[in-house]
């Protein structure tokens, strides 16, 4: 019986201390770049302007889809709206705008003045489906293929070096 | 040139390390029963040089001397001196070597105090509490050197984190450190007394001053950080039961146990092993604590810049340690055969300790469980509140009940003569608990049956103090944890909590109040700048009025914007207003909380914890 407890003792030790070893090797922030590579899962977006549902096969037929989380409230969000707008010129590449925790007329009003690139429009008003894209803050883009596999993943406001970076993919192909 | 000194300074304290090390051994084979006084100044110097060390650090915080990485990263010439100094021990390095001071003192002060217990059992602590000494050295001088410089010297520091610039966080650290770090004296005490066969209820007397030292400090230090987040956190609640805050409490279940078990120790001489196990388990659960939050494995204010390398040293110093633990408890365990009356005062003590044991066992799985599914299935889980809620709560209902009974059992075999009195006390209780319900209003089951266990625990302690006892300390002790369950059970049921918006010259009705945002003025401060709001608040049955100033605050150094939460407080009930801005919007949004009774979860614990220092006057006298 002794023994028995000395060799559960010691085993339980050694499984804390090789978890605590393993953990140290990892990074505790949760990084969703790492989400690069994987398939998004169902999609499922409420319309912004109808009473429909934005789903997988809506975008299966793109070659590639650009999805870009935003809102009216979001000062880096005005910043990147202008490539947003010069990527809505390239034919390879359709947006699908998400419209995060906003006020509808606000919402409208951020397009009116800034202009629309968005080929889609939904909107996430609760932020609750943006969490299953790996969202935790806005804006993030995430580019996706015909396949729905992440391409590239962007947090924070879209640069010109993103948009080069966005355009050598699209145009590889 | 402040570099050069520290430098020098921990080199010789390692030295130090070393020579007491090597007279102690060459010691131990001497047949002289007192220790020479070499060793005493040895380990006087050991002291004296590590102080200056720190003292080294602190001058340098407050000369804003920039050539140190340390200093550069967490002060600024703008800081007021008061956080100058607390930085000091707000960063990863200052604060190891506040754990090599506490390690030193501790060790130089069992060593004057313990005069009376066999050499070779002072002996062999100090052997072991100095190559604690030397691991913690060594891991400050080669990987956390707060005396690294940095070329060419930085104009301005970067600043300390804002949140961290609080009175009640620069007292936080040095109480805990105090606590958890104390608990390393008699984890060498334990090992020392395996080593040397010294298994009396003498062993128990020699620590016992020292683990309700530890208990009472690591008792406030807990107080204090919880005031803070209250504070400081904008969040209303104080116990969130957030992984860093498990790391501190684990080591306080391990010590309020080993307390007690002390007690029979000392009494019956049984229970050795166990309080050994407790003595060790203490610390090194103190060191996984420091290992979790250092290593960046969890995230908080408590982790500093990540570093894998700091994580592997603590990691590699915590496996030697329970190694060596596991070694010699093994190897000296001896089966012992000790007869418990089911009745008696030590059976009610182990049961004490196997409720510590289920708290402990419970906040450990609910801390390491999200590290282990992440490690193994790579997925993020976080364990909340209504884990350690559901589990927990309804055990305290039975811990507080024998907690009440258990002081009274007597020694070896009891027999119960005073169940007519306990029948009294919880007639009483559940008279008072219907009272509360009838007059205000009612709560689930479960807070009813709390706040009755609460009560009787309440009662029959104060029924103790009427009693001619030597045991005052005990029962201030144990009046006080009655008074903590009872005014947080109320405080949970009582809480009000109303979330608005609202603009400048707005009034706001909400049930039985008004909220009136009076006026907004932009101050100017030396570190930051800070919107003030005003906003009076009504009670509209009571006429009571109060106007509360919250603060959006922006900092400077570095950049940051915080809600200063504002809060009054009378004995009573605490008003706690939060006031945040809303974008591209004139209104601001408005956390209004109503909590009763605040103040006394706080002097709740003062008191627990003076029961802890009451009990050393007794200790002193008694010896």
């Amino acid at each position: 019986m002794q023994n028995i407890i000395k060799i559960i003792t010691i085993f339980v030790f050694i499984f804390i201390l090789g978890i605590f070893y393993v953990s140290l090797n990892r990074s505790s922030n949760y990084d969703t770049e790492n989400l690069v590579g994987n398939k998004l899962s169902e999609i499922k977006l409420k319309s912004f302007y109808k009473d429909k549902f934005y789903v997988n096969k809506d975008f299966e037929n793109n070659k590639y889809t650009l999805i870009n989380f935003w809102a009216s409230w979001c000062a880096p969000c005005r910043i990147e709206h202008q490539y947003l707008m010069e990527l809505s010129n390239q034919k390879n590449i359709k947006i699908l705008g998400v419209n995060f925790k906003d006020k509808k007329t606000n919402a409208l009003k951020f397009l009116e003045d800034l202009g629309n690139p968005y080929d889609y429009l939904a909107k996430d008003s609760q932020g609750k489906q943006s969490v299953s894209f790996g969202i935790y803050g806005i804006p993030e883009s995430i580019l996706i293929d015909n396949k729905l596999i992440i391409l590239k993943k962007v947090i924070g406001p879209l640069n010109s070096q993103d948009l080069e970076e966005i355009n050598k993919i699209i145009k590889n192909l | 040139m402040l570099s050069n000194i520290g430098n020098s300074l921990l080199f010789l304290n390692i030295f130090f390390g070393f020579l007491i090390i090597h007279y102690s051994i060459n010691f131990l084979k001497n047949s002289n029963t007192t220790i020479p006084k070499k060793i005493y100044h040895l380990s006087l110097l050991q002291s004296t040089s590590i102080l200056i060390c720190f003292c080294t650090l602190v001058a340098a915080f407050l000369v804003s001397d920039f050539s140190l990485i340390t200093v550069y990263q967490n002060s600024h010439t703008l800081k007021p001196i008061f956080y100058k100094i607390s930085g000091t021990w707000g960063n990863h390095e200052g604060s190891l070597l506040l754990w090599a001071i506490i390690l030193t003192i501790f060790s130089f002060l069992f060593l004057i105090y313990n005069k009376n217990h066999p050499k070779n059992f002072r002996l062999h602590t100090l052997i072991i509490q100095n190559l604690l000494i030397l691991g913690f050295l060594f891991f400050i001088l080669f990987n956390s050197n707060p005396f690294s410089v940095i070329s060419p010297i930085p104009k301005e520091g970067l600043g300390l984190n804002p949140i961290l610039q609080d009175p009640a966080l620069a007292i936080h650290p040095p109480l805990l450190y105090v606590g958890f770090v104390g608990s390393s004296i008699y984890f060498s005490a334990a090992m020392a007394s395996m080593i040397t066969n010294y298994s009396e209820s003498l062993f128990a007397k020699s620590i016992k001053s020292w683990v309700v030292i530890s208990w009472t400090f690591q008792t406030l230090g807990i107080l204090v950080g919880s005031i803070w987040a209250y504070y400081e956190l904008g969040w209303g609640g104080f116990w969130f039961w957030d992984p860093v805050e498990n790391a501190s409490l684990l080591p306080w279940f391990a010590m309020t146990a080993l307390l007690h078990s002390l007690i029979v120790l000392e009494k019956r001489n049984i229970l050795y092993f166990w309080s050994i196990i407790l003595c060790l388990l203490t610390f090194i659960l103190s060191v996984t604590g420091t290992f979790l939050v250092r290593s960046g494995i969890l995230n908080s204010v408590h982790t500093f810049a990540n570093d894998p390398s700091r994580g592997i040293y603590i990691l590699i110093f915590l496996s030697l340690m329970i190694i060596a633990s596991i070694y010699f408890l093994f190897s000296r365990y001896k089966p012992t055969n000790n007869y418990l009356n089911s009745n008696s005062k030590e059976t009610f003590v182990l049961i004490n300790n196997w409720f510590m044991m289920f708290y402990l066992i419970t906040v450990l799985l609910g801390t390491l469980y999200p590290i282990f599914t992440d490690a193994l299935f790579n997925s993020k889980i976080s364990v909340g509140p209504p884990f350690y809620n559901s589990v927990i709560i309804p055990v305290v209902t039975v811990f507080l009940i024998l907690m009440a009974v258990g002081p009274q059992v007597k020694w070896i075999k009891n027999k119960f003569t005073n169940i007519k009195s306990y029948l009294l006390i919880i007639l009483a209780a559940l008279l008072i608990n219907f009272l509360i319900f009838y007059f205000f209003k009612s709560y689930s089951i479960t807070s009813n049956l709390i706040i009755i266990s609460s009560l009787f625990l309440i009662i029959s302690s104060i029924k103790d103090i009427f009693k001619k006892t030597n045991h005052f300390p005990r029962v201030i002790s144990h009046l006080s944890f009655g008074f903590l369950i009872f005014f947080i059970g109320l405080n949970h049921n009582f809480s009000i909590e109303k979330d608005f918006n609202l603009k400048l010259g707005e009034k706001k009705q909400i049930d039985n109040f008004q909220f009136f945002l009076q006026d907004l003025e932009l101050t100017k401060y030396p570190n930051y700048q800070a919107v003030k709001g005003k906003i009076k608040i009504s009670n509209l049955i009571t006429s009571e009025e109060r106007t509360l100033k919250p603060e959006i605050r922006i900092y400077d150094n570095p950049q940051t914007l915080t809600y200063e939460a504002s809060i009054r407080t009378n004995f009573l009930k605490d008003y706690y207003l939060t006031m945040s801005n809303i974008d591209r919007s004139e209104y601001y949004n408005i956390k209004f909380q109503e909590k009763p009774l605040m103040i006394w979860i706080w002097i709740s614990v003062i008191f627990l914890s003076l029961g802890g220092f009451l009990s050393l006057f007794r200790y002193a006298k008694y010896n």
